[in-house]
């Protein structure tokens, strides 16, 4: 499908990149398909880009790059709701936030983006690992903060 | 919502396997314990407030489909826990 968006211009979507979020995103409900667009083959940040509306995306960034032994609980809930079968269905990302400082760029660990890839669905979940900060600084110059 | 009252120590049953306890009640704040299985998350409420606020703000991204600069800036500076 064809995707007009604010920072690609005009993309091929393949029906098969199309990923379902039945509960959108937090704060972004009625939005439910996205796409991830991956840019350069060694980029550590993707896109993703929402396919209901062409001006949202997001930057992601996958946590085990930055942090070693990263591991998500999931609950009962979220592998139902995610129709997940094995822990090889799961791909996990989080969102990145680009403040004006750039020295505080930061991942939301709090709340990461698991997708099953298989089923194409995704959900934005809720950790309760009290190392995943809301705001988990990814620039070596700073002290993790408390949020 | 359904609405019970407790005094100290007394608790509440949801389902079968989770229990609320009033823990202590001091200064118009209440310690509240909760007993549950592994798999059921427990948070409070302001978690899904802070994480869509957050959400909001990730996504003012740049309006560039340009990435190398994050990356080149950034690749070396990652921390590595």
């Amino acid at each position: 499908m064809k995707l007009r968006t604010t920072r690609f211009g005009e993309i091929e979507v393949a029906d098969d990149k199309i990923i379902n979020f039945p509960e959108g995103l937090l704060g972004f409900a009625d939005k439910k398909r996205y796409t991830i667009l991956s840019g350069d083959e060694d980029s550590l940040f993707k896109w993703l880009q929402c396919i209901d509306d062409g001006a949202l995306a997001f930057i992601t960034i996958e946590p085990d790059i930055f942090m070693e032994k990263y591991s998500l609980d999931l609950s009962d809930t979220d592998v139902a709701a995610l129709s997940i079968e094995t822990p090889s269905d799961v791909h996990i990302i989080t969102l990145v936030t680009v403040p004006a400082d750039p020295s505080k760029l930061s991942s939301n660990l709090q709340g990461p983006i698991v997708i099953n890839h298989r089923k194409k669905l995704g959900k934005q979940v809720i950790s309760t690992h009290p190392d995943h900060k809301l705001r988990y600084f990814l620039m070596n110059n700073d002290k993790e903060e408390e949020c | 919502m359904l609405v019970l009252t407790r005094k100290l120590n007394q608790s509440i049953m949801i389902g079968d396997e989770i229990e609320i306890k009033i823990i202590d009640i001091k200064q118009g704040q209440v310690k509240i314990g909760v007993v549950a299985p592994r798999n059921v998350k427990v948070h409070r409420s302001e978690v899904y407030e802070e994480i869509q606020r957050e959400n909001i703000l990730a996504a003012k991204a740049p309006s560039t489909n340009d990435l190398s600069n994050l990356n080149n800036i950034f690749k070396g500076n990652l921390k590595k826990k």
